[in-house]
């Protein structure tokens, strides 16, 4: 396969694999937590550059599939007694599937459209499951300790969690870099460029579309169970934070969105800035700000993010920062 | 009965305000194709301000509201400036980025300064009683100062040259240039007067209810709201998706617990956003 | 016959923007359509690839109905269409452009099958050098060049032209031509809408003129020009038209 023949694929996923060997050999929970958050959000902000990225599409709501992965997947850990990967993975295929049928409606709106249409969608979302008794209301679901006994006790799930999350964000990793190399990724990008202009060279949009929603929307719903299984309890306010859901924009935007390297690079940045900020007693306050500040620059100056600069201004590196 | 009609009234009252500030939203919208994510932190701002003229300086809050309004074109000007102006002609992905930074960076200054506690601006007015209707007197003037400021605004934009020069923007920024409108002036005015409108609107609001510096945010998503109803970019169907959606907050919860409204106002968003992108009204 | 086109007609609101246009077109010729601006030529080419669903009439291609098919759905059958404004895929490099053509188009291709096939028709096209390049960096008259070649990249039986010759100098004008008798001669079938009244003699087998949405005559070159209706709709003044036909 074409894919397999690029150096980045293996030096983006060789270097995940030698992170999270390296957590494991150490044992270090600190290290493991910080990891554990840094891979989450390269898991996240690279499944949503399969639908920003790639085919062009802004959604500003996309954490909408990590919250109702999570709570689906979270309710059937809890209250169904269901054991951790079939929930997960539940939770996953239920946001595809939720993703597709969603798309038949928002697909159809373009830009700005759209990206309004997704934060409506993970309004409505919050403000449901607010009022869902099923899955606790306004106050959520909690996992009882003895959730954990069948993981081998809290401090073993936690590890779990963590290698679960590592897995998966190399998994993202790999399926991004297989669709930029497909057939269906060249589409997905021939939509971003020109829809109309895709759509007359015979690109079916509608569901090239759907599909990369399903797709950026699975992984975020894996993650979610993960996530609130790892916390023990979900509640609404955690699982639809828009804020949230646009940072993982901003990460995109900030290491290059549409390549494969660029919402690493970005997440582990702007991850890593606000980690320091707040820590910091001088700017630990601010940290929003100066986030809001490195978006601006980088919107108004480096459209293109770290990767996207790199690129152009080292050409023969296009190879490798793909 | 009483009670829904009471409660239709007050919602009624509160959607001139809510029309206030999505008429700023559909402004800019309007104007610039841009939207504006900063909507939220500018009502703050007018919360805010309101506020500190009140405690501090004694200013009752509807006369401070002059100054309010000011500080509104100000800030609107100014993140014109800074941060729309570079991306006014590349894809929308950007603009909204651009204001979302705003966002952010105002949120984080106002934590920073103000903390997140609630804030409340204590000037009760007591409250009026026509029969059985009990109407706050803070509500009533709230929807008169909005109505205030809706009949500044037509007047402005239809009968002064300035907001003539706005309107022909606004239709095709190409061919006012050429014939001699300087678009850019037009465009940060109308920034300006878009956060002047949302300014205001959060000041009247903060005479009605408390605040957080995070109160502007649900504001915001209720303008997007009220524009995709009313229609983005007709600041006139922006007024009367505000009454609608306040009568509908008004009406709702006699049905169902109030946590349901949320629901509905966002699904009513998708729902129209879906079938009818250019609002019940229609855009322009 | 490649193509039937019946009775289409097309309304936007008020305006009429084609009415009842009739016409064949038989595989390997070059048709030439011409008109005045607003005539419906363009609207005609919309509604032929599936851009536009006509009120009324048929669009028949290789004896299928395609009437009313998405765009996307008629250039799988083989039908292509070069644009007037030419709309290449920006961030996408030239090669990429073509082979979307090529993957999506009538022999759906895999990557690596699409892109000796673009390498090929850049070649064809002359645009073989700058394969490498992003689409964004090219000049206008490469980039009608390239609008060519992905159209040819998805091996059509029927390639629609969309004013191809539009801003490019005579010299240009020369090469342009002589790549579409080639096409033309690899056996695909042409249909062009032109202004440049004198390449469209040279190259066209038989001329339609559109006129206001109506298909005011058709017929071989010399035929068309000397006809009065097209001569008063499209050529202006007849007598002076005469005189300068007679120069």
């Amino acid at each position: 396969m074409r894919a397999l023949k690029q150096p980045g694929l293996w030096l983006y996923v060789g270097g995940l694999l030698f992170w999270g060997l390296v957590i494991l050999f150490l044992q270090d929970p600190t290290l493991r937590e910080t990891s554990f958050t840094l891979l989450m959000y390269v898991g996240l902000a690279s499944s949503l550059n399969i639908l920003l990225g790639y085919t062009g599409y802004v959604s500003f709501g996309h954490i909408v599939f990590f919250g109702l992965g999570g709570y689906v997947g979270f309710y059937l850990l809890s209250h169904l007694g269901w054991s951790l990967y079939p929930a997960a993975l539940f939770g996953g295929i239920f946001c595809s599937v939720l993703a597709s049928l969603l798309g038949l409606a928002v697909l159809r709106l373009r830009g700005a459209y759209f990206a309004l249409a997704t934060i409506g969608v993970n309004e409505a979302a919050r403000a449901f499951v607010s009022n869902f008794s099923p899955f606790g209301g306004a106050t959520g679901m909690s996992l009882d300790y003895s959730g954990y006994s069948l993981y081998g006790g809290s401090m073993k799930a936690l590890w779990l969690a963590f290698i679960l999350v590592w897995l998966i964000a190399i998994a993202v990793v790999i399926m991004s870099y297989l669709v930029k190399q497909s057939r269906f990724g060249l589409g997905l990008m021939a939509i971003r460029e020109d829809e109309d202009a895709a759509m007359v060279m015979g690109v079916k949009a509608p569901q090239a579309k759907t599909w990369a929603y399903a797709l950026s929307a699975f992984f975020p719903g894996l993650i979610g169970t993960i996530y609130f299984f790892k916390n023990g309890n979900v509640e609404p306010g955690d699982a639809f934070r828009l804020h949230l859901s646009i940072e993982m924009l901003v990460m995109i935007m900030l290491g290059g969105q549409g390549t494969v390297l660029g919402p690493i690079l970005g997440s582990l940045g702007y991850e890593r800035l606000r980690g320091y900020l707040l820590v910091s007693p001088l700017f630990k306050n601010l940290h929003l700000a100066i986030s809001g500040v490195a978006l601006l620059l980088i919107i108004l100056f480096v459209p293109a993010g770290a990767v996207g600069w790199l690129r152009r201004r080292f050409p023969r590196l296009r190879g490798v920062l793909e | 009965m009483q009670q829904l009609i009471n409660s239709l009234t007050d919602g009624f009252l509160l959607g001139f305000v809510y029309g206030l500030a999505a008429m700023g939203l559909s402004l800019i919208w309007g104007v610039m194709s841009v939207i504006n994510l900063a909507h939220g932190p500018v009502i703050t701002v007018g919360m805010l301000t309101t506020y500190l003229l009140f405690v501090h300086l004694g200013l009752n809050p509807y006369l401070g509201m002059v100054v309010v309004a000011g500080v509104g074109l100000a800030l609107g000007l100014l993140i014109y400036a800074i941060a729309v102006h570079r991306v006014i002609s590349a894809p929308h992905l950007s603009s909204l980025l651009a204001t979302f930074a705003v966002n952010m960076i105002m949120l984080g200054v106002f934590n920073a300064v103000f903390g997140g506690d609630q804030n409340n601006i204590n000037y009760s007015l007591g409250s009026l009683s026509i029969g059985f209707l009990n109407l706050t007197y803070s509500r009533l003037l709230a929807a008169l100062g909005a109505m205030l400021f809706t009949a500044f605004l037509y007047l402005f934009l239809f009968f002064t040259r300035t907001g003539k020069a706005i309107r022909a923007v606004a239709n095709n920024r190409e061919a006012a240039e050429l014939m001699g409108i300087p678009s850019y002036r037009m465009l940060a005015l109308s920034f300006g007067l878009g956060s002047l409108l949302a300014a205001v609107a959060g000041s009247l609001i903060s005479t009605i209810f408390p605040f957080t510096i995070f109160s502007g945010g649900p504001y915001e998503l209720k303008s997007f709201v009220i524009c995709v109803l009313g229609g983005l970019g007709n600041p006139l169907g922006a007024l009367i998706g505000g009454l609608a959606l306040g009568l509908m907050e008004g009406v709702i919860p006699i049905w169902m617990p109030t946590s349901w409204v949320p629901v509905v106002e966002f699904g009513l968003f998708v729902f129209v956003l879906v079938v009818k992108p250019s609002g019940l009204l229609g855009a322009k | 016959m490649i193509l039937e086109v019946r009775d289409v007609t097309k309304r936007f609101g008020g305006l009429q923007a084609l009415s009842d246009v009739t016409f064949d077109l038989g595989a390997g010729e070059i048709l030439g359509l011409i008109g005045p601006n607003g005539a419906g030529k363009t609207t005609l080419f919309n509604v032929i690839n599936g851009v536009f669903r006509p009120e009324k009439g048929q669009v028949i291609f290789r004896d299928e109905d395609v009437t009313g098919l998405p765009a996307y759905e008629v250039a799988r059958r083989g039908l292509a269409r070069a644009y007037q404004v030419v709309r290449p895929l920006n961030d996408l490099t030239v090669r990429e452009n073509v082979m979307v053509g090529a993957c999506y188009g009538r022999e759906q291709y895999s990557l690596a099958k699409a892109a000796r096939v673009a390498d090929d028709v850049l070649a064809q096209v002359g645009l073989a050098d700058k394969a490498g390049l992003l689409a964004g960096s090219l000049n206008v008259a490469q980039k009608k060049r390239l609008e060519l070649a992905r159209a040819l990249g998805s091996q059509p039986y029927l390639l629609l032209l969309d004013e191809v010759l539009a801003g490019l100098n005579p010299s240009e004008i020369a090469l342009m031509m002589e790549t579409i008798r080639r096409i033309r001669d690899s056996g695909i079938t042409i249909l062009m809408i032109e202004h440049v009244m004198q390449a469209m003699m040279n190259i066209s087998d038989r001329i339609l003129v559109l006129d206001y949405g109506e298909l005011i005559a058709q017929g071989p070159p010399q035929e068309v020009v000397n006809n009065p209706q097209v001569i008063e709709a499209y050529l202006g003044d007849p007598k002076l038209t005469q005189r300068l036909l007679g120069e």
